[in-house]
């Protein structure tokens, strides 16, 4: 009978376009690889509640609250589905957490930037939940099981996140002066740090190659990148806002546009820890995971009494 | 006063109650204890903020004023707002949001069950519907007061002292006036009397069961159905109101 190695039997299931679930034999480099995506991006969802969760209280309807309240709750919810992903792969939540809170762990630099009108919660909606969605109709077919499935669900209530940011710039944009100024003005600070989510040109983009190898990811990040500027410039039309973007222009040989690259510099600065909230955002979950020690403990000591009573019954 | 106008009052009086509380609670979401009860109070706040709307919606259709749930919840001032006291509290630490929470949410498991029965078919609509909704929170709430309760000492103390100072804001729960007055008779409003009794005897239970003590001879704090607050509520609302007010003509 042939030998056939564990890494025959990867190799043939990544060839036929089956999944890999956690009980498989895996590299150890593609396990590494899944944990640290899989714990930034659920990382990226829980530090995401908080730009927008800045706007909660100031929401000026009551149904712009009940949405809003909403969509950040689903993106604890996606943190969640995201640790339990991560944690198929041998991994704590603890462990996680901590890389987190002590600045090991990255998260989607995206958030480091501030909400400053509800504008923002808009173009956030829009622009970041619509360039998410990008990333992640892509990862509805990565090799992981367990991250493919979470995916398929996330990208559900996604899509509802983008439509909830189109509307509400639909109101400003069409809305009073006042309104449409602030809505051109949140397009004008999101446009490059959105393009920057799909991370750096793939020329310089350390992780792509095995990400790619592995099924992980199924198209580079300035493929990515291209079709959501092909996508988004109809929808700033419509909106009757203007794209920040001077050398935007359709090129017809390439069927897409040319536009400037974000400010890459910019790119790494925050990434390396001095975005405009980037310790804001850091202190505002270590604040909550400290405050919630005692509650804990609490809970944990509150089991324990009741299954000893429970056992000496 | 017509009935009309006493409906008015009344609607008014529950639907800020749940305003104010789901404002209060809203502040907590993305800085929770855990994430699952970040989620679980979130859903608690969602519920709440959404009966507020809907008691709005009706009290704007009662008033006939062309005044929409918006107008009235974010064009009205501070002394115009009924809320009860306790909702507009600061949240304090997990413990007194906890408290507060489940002093507040046994009082509406049992004042939507009365209210369920209303001759008022949209008010007993809503109370129907939250009613679902409230005996889950309670659940939620009561689990979490047992725990703090009985988990360590630290979680006991701190619970104690959040019923201690919360105490003080629980008779306006029940307090009524002519318009409930005028509407008792209507077969519209609830006699909170009976709420109260029922209200005391649960909480009496819930509150031995876990290992606390209900605070004795208490000076009750009154003010909310005249529109009479803490200092709290003016600092809430200027939060709350001041998109609609920077921008009166914007529809958003």
């Amino acid at each position: 009978m042939e030998n056939i190695s564990f890494e025959d039997v990867f190799e043939g299931k990544l060839a036929k376009n089956e999944m890999i679930e956690p009980k498989d034999w895996m590299p150890e480099n593609y396990r590494k690889h899944l944990i640290r995506q899989i714990s930034q991006h659920a990382h990226s969802e829980i530090i995401g509640m908080l730009p927008e969760g800045n706007w909660i209280t100031r929401a000026p309807s009551l149904r712009a609250k009940v949405v809003l309240l909403a969509k950040v709750q689903d993106e604890g919810g996606h943190g969640l589905y995201l640790y339990t992903a991560a944690e198929t792969l041998g991994v704590s939540r603890d462990e996680l957490l901590n890389n987190l809170h002590t600045g090991k762990a990255k998260y989607s630099s995206i958030f480091n930037y501030p909400t400053l009108t509800w504008a923002d919660i808009g173009a956030v909606g829009w622009l970041v939940d619509g360039a998410a969605i990008m990333n992640q109709v892509m990862l509805q077919r990565s090799s992981y099981g367990p991250y493919s499935r979470a995916m398929v669900r996330i990208c559900k209530e996604e899509s509802f996140h983008q439509r909830q940011g189109y509307e509400i710039m639909t109101h400003l944009a069409f809305g009073t002066k006042d309104q449409k100024e602030m809505a051109q003005d949140a397009l004008n600070r999101w446009w490059y740090p959105t393009m920057m989510m799909f991370g750096p040109p793939d020329s310089e983009s350390p992780n792509s190659e095995n990400a790619m190898k592995w099924r992980i990811k199924r198209e580079t990040n300035d493929q990515l990148r291209q079709r959501f500027v092909d996508q988004t410039v109809k929808q700033v039309e419509y909106l009757g806002l203007i794209v920040p973007d001077e050398n935007l222009k359709w090129n017809e040989a390439k069927n897409g546009y040319d536009f400037t690259e974000p400010n890459w510099v910019e790119f790494k600065n925050i990434i390396s820890g001095n975005g405009p909230c980037n310790k804001e955002r850091l202190a505002a979950r270590n604040k909550a995971h400290d405050d919630g020690k005692w509650v804990r403990e609490a809970a944990q000591a509150f089991a324990k009494k009741r299954s000893e009573i429970y056992a000496a019954a | 006063m017509t009935t009309q106008e006493a409906l008015f009052q009344y609607i008014l009086r529950i639907g800020d109650t749940n305003l104010i509380l789901g404002q209060r609670l809203s502040e907590w979401t993305g800085h929770g204890p855990f994430l699952e009860e970040d989620l679980a109070l979130t859903n608690i706040t969602l519920d709440i903020t959404g009966a507020a709307k809907s008691f709005l919606e009706y009290a704007a259709k009662v008033e006939d004023k062309g005044r929409s749930e918006d107008d009235l919840a974010f064009l009205r001032n501070d002394r115009q707002f009924f809320n009860a006291q306790i909702t507009e509290l600061p949240n304090g630490d997990y413990a007194r949001t906890i408290a507060r929470q489940v002093l507040v949410d046994c009082f509406d498991y049992y004042f939507y069950q009365e209210l369920s029965k209303s001759n008022d078919e949209t008010l007993a609509g809503i109370a129907q519907k939250s009613l679902k909704e409230v005996t889950y929170h309670l659940r939620h709430t009561s689990a979490w007061l047992e725990r703090f309760g009985d988990g360590t000492e630290e979680s006991h103390n701190k619970v104690q002292l959040a019923l201690n100072e919360l105490w003080q804001y629980t008779n306006e729960l029940f307090e009524m006036n002519e318009v409930d007055e005028l509407l008792i008779k209507e077969g519209i409003a609830v006699d909170l009397n009976l709420v109260k009794t029922k209200w005391e005897k649960h909480i009496s239970e819930l509150v031995e069961k876990s290992t606390l003590t209900i605070p004795q001879n208490v000076f009750m704090q009154t003010g909310s159905r005249k529109g009479i607050h803490t200092e709290h509520l003016a600092f809430i609302l200027a939060e709350m109101q001041a998109l609609p007010r920077i921008y009166p003509d914007a529809k958003w």
